[in-house]
C-alpha cells in the first residue's frame, strides 16, 4: 500500500506553517522539532497547542521536561495566550516532568518510564486532547543516564500517542545550526518527521528560519523559510517560495498620477503591477511616489505610503511644494502615510507589520519609498525574500505597487536594489541626471513594462510647484544611461 | 527502632514490578527488622498519584520516613546502592 495517500495532515493554524508543510503536521504522528538554544522550539510547541484551542476547538497537553510549568505559563501569557483560563476549562493540561529541586534520584536496577507514559495517557484522556507537545527531550536524557532506555521509552510513548490518535510535537536540542540533527539521535528512534529551527547570525543580522528536513511519506516544501516571533501572534512563518504565483494579470490600467507618464506607459500602469522607480538622490523618486499616491486618491482609490527615509512632516511639506494636499487627503480617510526608521525592526517584522497595515487599511495602491533603505538592515538573501514576499502579497490582493530604489552614483549606474529585484517587478522607470553643456538636467525613461507597448525614449523633465513635467526626448545624445552623455550629430 | 514508610510506584504491566516488590520486602526483612510500611501504587490504575508525586520512572521507591525523603529508581536489584541510598550498611 502506498502510504502517501494514507497520511492525513492536521492543520496547525500557525501562520505560514500549513503552507510550507502542504497542509500541516502528519496526523496521529510525532514530529521532532530540533534547534539550538533560543531557536524558538518551546514557542512553536506551545503555539501548536494554542492555535488548536483558538482556531479549531481542540485541546492540548504540554509535557515539560525542562522548565517548570510556572515558567512556561508565564512565557505563554506574554505571547498573549490565556493559558491559565484554558487550564481551568480543561482545554490545556500540563504534565510536569521538570526536575524537582535538590533531589537527585539514585538508580538501583532496571527501570522504564512507565509512570511518564501513564501520566501522559491520563492527561490526554482527561482533557480529550488531540494535540500534544513535549519540551524538550535533552532534559530527560540528562536525567536518566541510560540513553537507550530513554529512547525505547520515547518510542513507546510515540506508539501510544499514535494509538490514541494524538498529533505530537517533540522538541530536541542541537549543538550547531548545521550538523547532527539532534543530540542523542532521537530522530532515528522516535520521529518520522523532522523540522529544524535555526537562529543564525548572518552579516550581523539575526535570521530565524524553519526547514522541513523529513516528512516521511508526504510531500512538503524544501529549503529554509524565514520566520519571526511577535507578541500576540507568536511564530509567523513567511512562506516565500510556497506562495503560489497564480495572481491574475489584470489588463485594467490605473493612472500613475501624471498624465504624460500615463501616455509613455501606453495608458497608465496595470492595476496589479509592481513598478520600480530607480534613480540617484534628488532625481525625483519621492515626487513620482507623491504623484502616484495623490493620483490614486484623486481617481477615487485608497492610497498607502510606507516611507522609510523621510519624516511625516517632511513628506507632507514636499507634497505641498508640488501642489498635492496630503493633509486633506488624509483627513478624508483616503490616504495613509506610515513613516518608520528601517532600523526599528528586522525585515521579517517589517514585512508582517506592513502586511497587517494593508489588511487593515485595504488600499488600492501602495508605495514604498525607498526599498533601498530597507536593504540596509538586511542580508541580500533576506532582502530578496522580503521583496518576493511583499510583492506577491500585494499582487494577490490586486494592489498596484510602486517602489523606489536609490542608485549609489549621481549619473548612470544601477542600484543594488535594482539588481536584486528587477526580475520581480513588472515595470522599471529610470530617473537620471544628465550633464549637458555644464548644466544638470533630469531624464526619465521606461526601461521595461511587462505586457505592454511603451515609449523607449529618454525624456527630459522638470520639477516645479505643480509637480513633474515630462518634456521631449533628448535628441542628439548618447550614453545617458551609462552616465557619459556625448553629442552625436543627427546629420551623420 | 526506626519505622520506615515506603511508597513504591510500579507499572502493573511491567516485569520490573514484581522484582522491585520482592527486593523491597527482602530489604525490610533482612536490614530493617521488618519495621516497614509499604504502599504500592500502580501508575496505570492511579496516574493522579504519579502526577502528584511527579514520578516518571517505574519502579520508583519513595522513602517518605524517616526524613529526608529519598527516591530510588529501578527494580532495587543493586542492593549496595539501595543500602547506600537508605543510609544503611556503612
Amino acid at each position: 500500500m502506498n502510504e502517501t495517500h494514507a497520511i492525513k495532515k492536521l492543520r496547525t493554524g500557525i501562520l505560514g506553517f500549513d503552507e510550507i508543510t502542504e497542509g500541516g503536521l502528519p496526523q496521529g504522528r510525532t514530529t521532532l522539532v530540533s534547534g539550538t538554544a533560543g531557536s524558538g522550539k518551546t514557542v512553536l510547541a506551545a503555539q501548536f497547542l494554542a492555535e488548536g484551542i483558538q482556531k479549531f476547538g481542540e485541546t492540548g497537553v504540554f509535557i515539560t521536561f525542562e522548565e517548570s510549568p510556572e515558567d512556561i505559563r508565564r512565557n505563554i501569557l506574554s505571547l498573549g495566550w490565556n493559558v491559565t483560563e484554558w487550564e481551568a476549562d480543561n482545554r490545556w493540561a500540563f504534565v510536569d516532568a521538570s526536575p524537582r529541586l535538590g533531589e537527585e534520584a539514585i538508580v538501583a536496577g532496571k527501570y522504564d518510564l512507565g509512570a511518564l507514559l501513564a501520566r501522559i495517557e491520563h492527561a490526554v484522556k482527561r482533557t480529550g486532547a488531540t494535540r500534544l507537545a513535549m519540551d524538550s527531550l535533552g532534559a530527560i536524557f540528562s536525567r536518566f543516564e541510560d540513553a537507550s532506555v530513554v529512547r525505547t521509552e520515547l518510542f513507546r510513548i510515540a506508539v501510544a500517542l499514535k494509538a490514541m490518535g494524538v498529533t505530537a510535537m517533540m522538541t530536541a536540542e542541537r549543538r550547531q545550526e548545521y550538523g547532527d540533527i539532534s543530540r542523542f539521535s532521537v530522530e532515528e528512534f522516535v520521529a518520522d518527521n523532522v523540522l529544524i529551527l535555526r537562529n543564525v547570525l548572518e552579516g550581523e543580522k539575526r535570521r530565524r528560519t524553519i526547514e522541513i528536513l523529513k516528512y516521511r511519506g508526504t510531500s512538503h516544501h524544501k529549503g529554509e523559510y524565514p520566520f519571526t516571533i511577535l507578541p500576540e501572534k507568536g511564530i509567523v512563518i513567511i512562506p516565500l517560495a510556497a506562495i503560489e504565483l497564480k495572481q491574475r494579470s489584470s489588463a485594467v490600467r490605473v493612472t500613475s498620477g501624471n498624465n504624460r507618464l500615463d501616455t509613455l506607459c501606453g495608458g497608465g500602469f496595470f492595476r496589479d503591477s509592481i513598478v520600480l522607480v530607480s534613480g540617484a538622490t534628488g532625481t525625483g523618486k519621492t515626487l513620482i511616489t507623491t504623484e502616484f499616491i495623490a493620483g490614486g486618491v484623486e481617481s477615487g482609490e485608497r492610497s498607502l505610503l510606507f516611507a522609510f527615509e523621510e519624516s511625516h512632516e517632511q513628506l507632507f511639506r514636499n507634497a505641498t511644494g508640488w501642489g498635492r494636499d496630503f493633509e486633506r487627503l488624509e483627513a478624508e480617510g483616503k490616504l495613509k502615510v506610515v513613516c518608520d526608521y528601517p532600523e526599528v525592526a528586522g525585515l521579517e517584522d517589517h514585512l508582517i507589520r506592513m502586511q497587517s497595515i494593508i489588511e487593515e487599511f485595504k488600499p488600492n495602491r501602495v508605495a514604498v519609498d525607498s526599498l533601498s533603505a530597507l536593504e540596509r538592515i538586511s542580508t541580500i538573501k533576506g532582502f530578496r525574500e522580503f521583496v518576493i514576499g511583499f510583492t506577491s502579497f500585494i499582487k494577490h490582493k490586486e494592489i498596484a505597487g510602486l517602489f523606489t530604489a536609490t542608485t549609489p552614483t549621481l549619473t548612470g549606474g544601477a542600484s543594488i536594489t535594482e539588481t536584486h529585484i528587477s526580475t520581480i517587478t513588472d515595470s522599471i522607470i529610470l530617473l537620471r541626471y544628465v550633464e549637458m553643456r555644464g548644466e544638470m538636467k533630469r531624464g526619465l525613461t521606461m526601461l521595461k513594462m511587462r505586457g505592454s507597448a511603451h515609449d523607449h525614449d529618454i525624456h527630459e523633465f522638470n520639477i516645479d510647484g505643480h509637480g513633474m513635467h515630462i518634456g521631449d526626448p533628448f535628441r542628439s545624445m548618447a550614453g545617458i544611461l551609462a552616465g557619459h552623455p556625448i553629442y552625436v550629430d543627427p546629420e551623420v | 527502632m526506626t519505622h520506615y514508610v515506603f511508597k513504591l510506584f510500579i507499572t502493573g504491566r511491567s516485569p520490573h514490578a514484581d522484582t522491585a516488590l520482592a527486593n523491597l520486602k527482602h530489604v525490610c526483612d533482612t536490614l530493617l527488622d521488618d519495621e516497614c510500611s509499604i504502599t504500592v501504587v500502580d501508575v496505570d490504575k492511579d496516574p493522579e498519584q504519579a502526577e502528584i508525586d511527579q514520578i516518571l520512572a517505574t519502579p520508583t521507591l519513595v522513602k517518605e520516613y524517616p526524613l529526608p525523603q529519598r527516591r530510588i529508581i529501578g527494580d532495587l536489584s543493586d542492593i549496595e546502592k539501595v543500602k547506600k541510598a537508605l543510609g544503611l550498611g556503612y
